[in-house]
């Protein structure tokens, strides 16, 4: 072998040997990397006890109410629902049906307590005219559903 | 070696390579130009507004070529890098050093146009989620890489050093460009990927492709720019720097 192959070998052999290491730390820190959790595993009580999280998930439809400073709202992945109260200011993204994460902790009463409140936006970009044949196209459908 | 087309092992030598970026640098620039108006009339003037974020969505258009760079770079980066560990040739460990500085500069602009657009549309200007927090770590590999290698005197030495960690350090960027997969964050998915077609208006996503386009001639103009300077500096004393005409004035 000449030395020129030998340090090539010596060096993808370093990097997948660094790539596997990189791949078992990650798999070990897996939940710990996540922003947030969903409304379900919060039912399946994997949220932390007793100690601020996020959860991630939709605004419901029809489920924002104002009063006075303070937002009520329920947070929903569709399978799991969770009041949340918020005072503050809102995001201009935040909207009914659409994505947001909230931070804060979980009372016993099982309400959730948000201290931040943060919009999540998807990956769509589109202009005005096309979001407004999106939304007929999606109501169409709804209303041809029994 | 000498029957191939084109002798690649010639343009490794510095002193071939330094007339040829010279060369070439006019030409990047000019490209850079071409791409740079289009890009910027087309997401200024003609791209649509946003449906949901209104005219905040325009910083895509600097955001995400500055963020495909910023990684894109890197890897160019790393291969040079280990190039240079593994046959010894000299233009190599020049290339890697002229790169980094080019690459910490746009994982810099991704980071702060990110933030810029965070603190309107999310509600946050920086959030610890898995992309943010490894294009940190990317920005901040560029600049220990810089470090290191201004830190060593002997430039072959500090090449090597800068090599090992450039080569550690590509562990990192398929994390960037999969964590929005892998984990939940804030950040949203890819709009642009090569396995499905892209979910924006065709002016934007031309746009922003113009704008990549443009930031990747600059990327190379300068980047050659710096890699003429970086042989002046280190071959000065060869015989055919001192016979350059530009030297001896």
């Amino acid at each position: 072998m000449k030395p020129r192959h030998k340090r090539t070998a010596l060096i993808v052999g370093g990097l997948v040997a660094i790539g596997i290491a990189a791949a078992l730390v990650l798999n070990a820190l897996d939940s710990n990397i996540a922003l947030y959790v969903t409304p379900s595993e919060v039912a399946a009580g994997k949220a932390p006890q007793g100690k601020a999280f996020r959860i991630g998930g939709m605004v419901k439809e029809g489920s924002v109410a104002r009063d006075n400073l303070t937002v009520n709202f329920v947070i929903t992945d569709t399978a799991k629902d969770i009041p949340v109260a918020y005072t503050g200011i809102l995001p201009d993204l935040f909207k009914e049906g659409k994505g947001a994460v909230v931070q804060g902790r979980l009372g016993p009463d099982g309400k959730f307590t948000a201290t931040e409140v943060l919009a999540k936006h998807d990956e769509n970009y589109m202009p005005p005219a096309a979001q407004h044949a999106v939304d007929q196209a999606q109501k169409a459908q709804k209303s041809l559903q029994p | 070696m000498s029957n191939r087309l084109i002798n690649w092992f010639k343009f490794a030598s510095p002193q071939s390579f330094y007339p040829l970026a010279g060369k070439m640098i006019p030409w990047f620039w000019a490209l850079t130009a071409v791409f740079g108006i289009a890009g910027l009339w087309l997401s200024f003037f003609v791209a649509p507004t946003d449906a949901v974020q209104g005219e905040g969505y325009r910083i895509i258009f600097i955001h995400v070529p500055a963020s495909w760079m910023s990684m894109f770079i890197y890897l160019v980066m790393a291969a040079w890098a280990g190039l240079g560990l593994a046959l010894n040739t000299r233009l190599s460990g020049m290339m890697a050093q002229a790169l980094a500085p080019t690459g910490a500069l746009m994982a810099f602009l991704s980071l702060w146009t990110g933030a810029l657009w965070g603190k309107p549309m999310w509600g946050a200007w920086w959030v610890w989620d898995a992309r943010l927090t490894s294009e940190l770590i990317l920005f901040f590999l560029y600049i220990g890489f810089i470090a290191l290698q201004a830190a060593i005197d002997d430039p072959r030495r500090a090449d090597k050093a800068g090599a090992i960690l450039a080569l550690v350090g590509v562990v990192n960027i398929p994390i960037i460009y999969f964590s929005v997969k892998w984990w939940n964050t804030l950040h949203q998915g890819a709009s642009v990927s090569l396995t499905k077609s892209p979910s924006m208006a065709q002016t934007m996503l031309w746009g922003m492709l113009l704008m990549a386009l443009a930031f990747w001639m600059y990327s190379i103009a300068v980047a050659l720019m710096r890699v003429r300077a970086i042989i002046l500096e280190r071959e000065t004393h060869t015989e055919w720097v001192k016979e350059l005409e530009a030297v001896k004035r």
